[in-house]
């Protein structure tokens, strides 16, 4: 368990050194995923021992974000006069990101006939 | 006995109050969701954060005090992204077989968050360092943030509008998905990480497990991609 945390947080730092360290424009802990990635591809049994205590952090994700959404609120001056209109700028972006990425997931696949078995 | 305005003099100083203000929260938000059958609207980040503002409010505490506390979870956020491996790792065979859907799909989500966020925010009137600071609202916190100090937005709202993005993401995500008829779980996961970051993917990991972990690489992939295309769509469009 200990041992799991601390190679999940050495390649943390290994992507917040290397992202720093190159000025590159992607965060230390995507860096880090990528590389532990990397360690699965080459020792496949590491995957194995690690998916616990991956799985424990991962089923409450959530919780992680909560923190900096209580920041929102205590933010909401920011938004101003422009508020509502960022609000509204903001939802109607978001659905049609989805609905766009998503539509063209499907599409592709279908195309390329890598549709998903049925479920 | 200590006198208890004593103790909260002490306790709302000390990082352990917050700390498990949080937790409690965020298991009422957990308990209120799965009360409501995973309901979309009963989000759990958006009922604990309700929660604490609440509390923060009546408490008269300033943010700076409770992130001193909360700032536990929130380290923890790096430390998760790492794992995030693990999904992605379990679910290799899928996403060697959904490379081509994968990258168009993030082309054409990461686009059309940024170009739809500034094209409506200007319409609605939005201008100068407010709109530029929407650009990058769909990447994951720490890199819009970044983006939006190098095209001169300001950092704080951009933190702000990335949020709330995903919690809009997240609470929209299942009855559109719906709504389009797309059952396809590759499909719903890999949207929601692109448009909606990791508040997108912790709604997919509550969904389904192959959802969660395409969430995991579309959050990933847009990080990079929205890097690249924000100051060039700004630049167009602008």
């Amino acid at each position: 368990m200990i041992v799991h945390i601390a190679v999940i947080l050495m390649f943390q730092l290994l992507g917040e050194t290397l992202a720093r360290g190159l000025d590159l424009p992607v965060p230390g802990p995507v860096l880090g995923m990528a590389g532990l990635l990397a360690l699965f591809l080459v020792v496949p049994g590491a995957a194995k021992a690690i998916t616990p205590t991956a799985q424990g952090i991962l089923a409450h994700l959530s919780l992680l974000f909560v923190p900096a959404g209580v920041g929102v609120t205590a933010h909401l001056g920011l938004l101003s006069q422009a508020g509502p209109a960022l609000v509204l700028a903001l939802l109607i972006s978001t659905v049609l990101a989805l609905a766009v990425g998503a539509l063209a997931f499907v599409a592709l696949a279908r195309l390329t006939g890598v549709e998903e078995d049925a479920q | 006995m200590t006198p208890l305005p004593d103790i909260w003099a002490y306790l709302s100083q000390e990082p352990l109050l917050w700390l498990t203000a949080t937790l409690v929260a965020y298991l009422l938000g957990d308990a209120a969701s799965r009360a409501a059958r995973h309901n979309p609207l009963v989000n759990p980040v958006l009922v604990a954060m309700l929660l604490l503002t609440g509390v923060l409010y009546a408490t008269a505490t300033p943010y700076r005090t409770y992130f001193d506390g909360a700032q536990f979870v929130h380290f923890m956020l790096g430390p998760a992204t790492v794992a995030l491996a693990v999904p992605l790792y379990n679910n290799l065979h899928l996403i060697r077989r959904s490379l081509i859907p994968m990258f168009g799909a993030l082309l054409a989500g990461s686009l059309t968050a940024v170009v739809s966020a500034l094209v409506v925010a200007r319409m609605l009137g939005v201008e100068g360092a407010l709109l530029l600071s929407l650009a990058p609202k769909s990447a994951t916190a720490p890199v819009a943030i970044g983006i939006s100090e190098q095209i001169g937005g300001l950092p704080t709202l951009t933190a702000v509008l990335v949020i709330l993005t995903g919690i809009i993401g997240a609470v929209v995500v299942t009855p559109l998905m719906t709504l389009l008829r797309i059952r396809d779980w590759r499909a719903r996961g890999f949207a929601v990480g692109v448009a909606a970051h990791g508040i997108g993917t912790a709604r997919a990991f509550q969904v389904n497990d192959t959802a969660g972990a395409f969430a995991g690489i579309g959050m990933g992939l847009n990080a990079l991609l929205t890097a690249l295309v924000a100051p060039w769509v700004v630049w167009v469009l602008l």
